[in-house]
């Protein structure tokens, strides 16, 4: 079947081909590459500001992709999460700033790194399962961060670390409009390896322990490899976010991954679409305007009745916090598919126009 | 070796240690009656501490009259929260229950840091006397009062499980719900009752935490401390709560001995549980008294 710029009405794919293909049509190809080509142009004309949010909507959905691939195309849940996105970012200060390794190859080491530590306390994964596995991620969770206090001689222990800015041979980027096309190159080629990564037989078995562990061992898949294997690949893209992160901040302190921010992935995996990769990318764009809007409703609200009553400006951070659960809860109560469930539904609804429902 | 500081610490692993295995009582309590997780499960021991010191501060009720409002609003609680939030999560996948309670500890956390600011509270003063002697021992009043609370509240669930009609209804239900439901048990009032009376024992203990080291934020973390507890009693077993609560008491304080007097790592008090956690979670995953997954291919 050749490409077509619009999908027939109905179902047309007969082949495993067809199936697999990453994109159905040249409309969703040309809009793909489109958007990233004007992301590139973002630098140019963006704010600072605007500039500091597309960033931070970059690393944080790098990780919340891999917590994906563990949570939604694996069924094993983790809520440890930030653990690893902090491993990432203290392996990459530490190979940075101590041994000199040029943060080109700091980032994609600090990965390395994360996910044998993933695939470590991934080894409990092979035997537990549900509850129980959650409970263990807890406690990995607790047990790295009492880590990163302890160990000085990697993290600093109470002085923060400090990270490099991005560099290799010599070259040094500088400021937020440079860091920025590496945040970029690093988001396209993750997304671009777990949509790839969906279609291959490991991929497919992976959705297969989610589905039903007894038939995907019955059929032969390894339970406990593809169990260990997902936490690895969970903690190699926590790694690569973490690492962006630091170098990002250019200091790196154990206060920024304790479990809020691991609720924070779970919260960009579940409103984005458990098992799916552009979910992601919705989810953490939402997750992170969520806070912007909040800040710019309770400025709209300044001076009013509303602020004097409860005093919003002392308490903005809890009116954020507060906000992140209440999406949480709301979003599984009403739309458990989450953001990427409801744009397939928006773009059924148009396909079939005028006689949707 | 410091016996004097051992035995001190025992006996305070002892006191904590009850309390845990109240909180992972009430813990399990919902989780073997409508298969929740809970994860605000510290939440709840926040919310009974601070509506009970509101009361007492704020509208200057005695003791007898705000514990008793407070355990009210705990009951209505529960069942608002099970009727609104939990009931329309029956049947979804395992991960969404869990994170719903996540979300909802977040939502807590933050309200009532907003409501009631985030400093330490002294809680007013419940008894007359700080200290009675005992054996020769001073030994705090409110101490006593907590391992006396823990312990009556433990005899009375052992009573309401195996006395008491509802009870009843409750282990039926939690053996086999269509059973249950064919039975006449009303499997909707037993949910909404398990989440009434965890919030209820929970708020309970909440309200001891607060009258021995007043109130503030910190004390969720007995929800987070739960979670040790019932894995080494077994997730579905009510005496392995509270007798991992009473290990894990135990076993925090002996860590502290053993690091103040010989490791010098310090925080090792708090972290121990966890390495505890995932070595039972090796060797044992369900547990001493839970149930036994059986799955053969």
């Amino acid at each position: 079947m050749a490409m077509q710029s619009l999908l027939p009405a109905g179902d047309f794919r007969t082949t495993y081909a067809d199936d697999t293909v990453v994109f159905p049509t040249t409309t969703g190809r040309t809009a793909a590459l489109a958007a990233v080509a004007l992301l590139c142009c973002a630098p140019l004309v963006l704010s600072q500001y605007a500039l500091s949010i597309l960033i931070q909507i970059g690393y944080l959905s790098i990780a919340a992709l891999g917590l994906n691939i563990l949570v939604g195309f694996t069924g094993q849940i983790s809520i440890g999460h930030a653990a690893f996105f902090g491993l990432g970012a203290f392996t990459s200060a530490y190979l940075s700033a101590k041994l000199s390794v040029p943060v080109f190859f700091a980032i994609p080491l600090a990965a390395v790194v994360t996910a044998l530590a993933g695939l470590v306390f991934g080894l409990p994964a092979a035997r537990l399962k549900g509850l129980y596995l959650a409970i263990a991620t807890l406690a990995a969770q607790y047990i790295l961060l009492d880590f990163f206090s302890r160990a000085e001689w990697f993290t600093g222990g109470v002085v923060p670390a400090t990270a490099g800015p991005f560099g290799i041979f010599g070259i040094t980027l500088q400021g937020d409009r440079q860091y920025f096309y590496v945040v970029l190159a690093y988001l396209v080629l993750s997304f671009v390896l777990v949509t790839n990564l969906m279609r291959t037989r490991d991929g497919r078995a992976l959705v297969a322990v989610r589905d039903h562990y007894l038939s995907a061992e019955i059929m032969g898949i390894n339970l406990a490899k593809y169990r260990t294997l997902s936490f690895g690949l969970a903690a190699f893209f926590a790694g690569i976010g973490g690492a962006l992160y630091a170098h990002y901040q250019g200091v790196v302190s154990s206060e920024g991954f304790t479990i809020d921010r691991s609720i924070l992935f779970l919260a960009i995996v579940i409103i984005g679409g458990l098992g799916s990769v552009m979910g992601t990318l919705m989810g953490a764009v939402f997750m992170v305007l969520l806070p912007e809007a909040m800040e710019a409703i309770s400025a709209l609200l300044r001076g009013g009745a509303i602020d004097q009553a409860l005093a919003l400006r002392n308490n903005i951070a809890f009116l954020r916090e507060i906000a992140i659960g209440l999406v949480i809860v709301l979003f599984l109560i009403f739309e458990p598919d989450g953001l990427a469930h409801r744009w397939a539904r928006i773009k059924a609804y148009w396909k079939l126009y005028p006689f949707s429902n | 070796m410091n016996m004097q500081l051992l035995i001190q610490l025992l006996i305070n692993g002892l006191i904590v240690g009850a309390l845990y295995g109240v909180v992972a009582m009430s813990f399990v309590l919902i989780y073997k009656a409508t298969q929740v997780v809970n994860f605000a499960q510290g939440e709840f021991l926040l919310i009974g501490a601070w509506v009970c010191w509101g009361l007492l501060t704020k509208y200057q009720l005695p003791f007898w009259i705000g514990m008793p409002v407070t355990l009210v609003f705990m009951l209505a609680f529960g069942v608002a929260l099970q009727v609104l939030v939990l009931r329309p999560m029956i049947g979804e996948p395992i991960i969404a229950v869990i994170m719903v309670t996540i979300g909802l500890s977040t939502v807590f956390q933050a309200a009532l840091k907003w409501i009631f600011g985030t400093n330490l509270q002294p809680f007013p003063p419940v008894f007359a006397t700080q200290t009675v002697s005992l054996l020769g021992l001073q030994i705090q009043t409110v101490y006593l009062m907590s391992l006396a609370v823990s312990l009556a509240m433990m005899g009375a669930m052992a009573w309401f499980f195996h006395s008491s009609k509802y009870g009843l209804a409750m282990r039926a239900t939690a053996f086999d719900q269509q059973v249950a439901q064919s039975l006449g048990i009303s499997v909707k009032s037993v949910f909404a009752m398990a989440w009434a009376i965890s919030a209820l024992v929970s708020a309970v203990a909440g309200v001891v935490v607060a009258v021995v080291n007043g109130v503030s934020s910190g004390l969720s973390v007995y929800g987070i401390k739960v979670f040790p507890a019932v894995i080494l009693g077994g997730l579905d077993s009510i005496a392995g709560a509270v007798l991992g609560g009473i290990i894990v008491g135990l076993l925090e304080n002996t860590a502290h001995f053993v690091d103040s007097q010989y490791l010098h790592w310090g925080n090792l008090y708090e972290i121990a549980p966890f390495y505890v956690l995932i070595i039972i979670l090796m060797i044992k995953p369900y547990g001493l008294f839970g149930t036994k997954d059986i799955e053969r291919i």
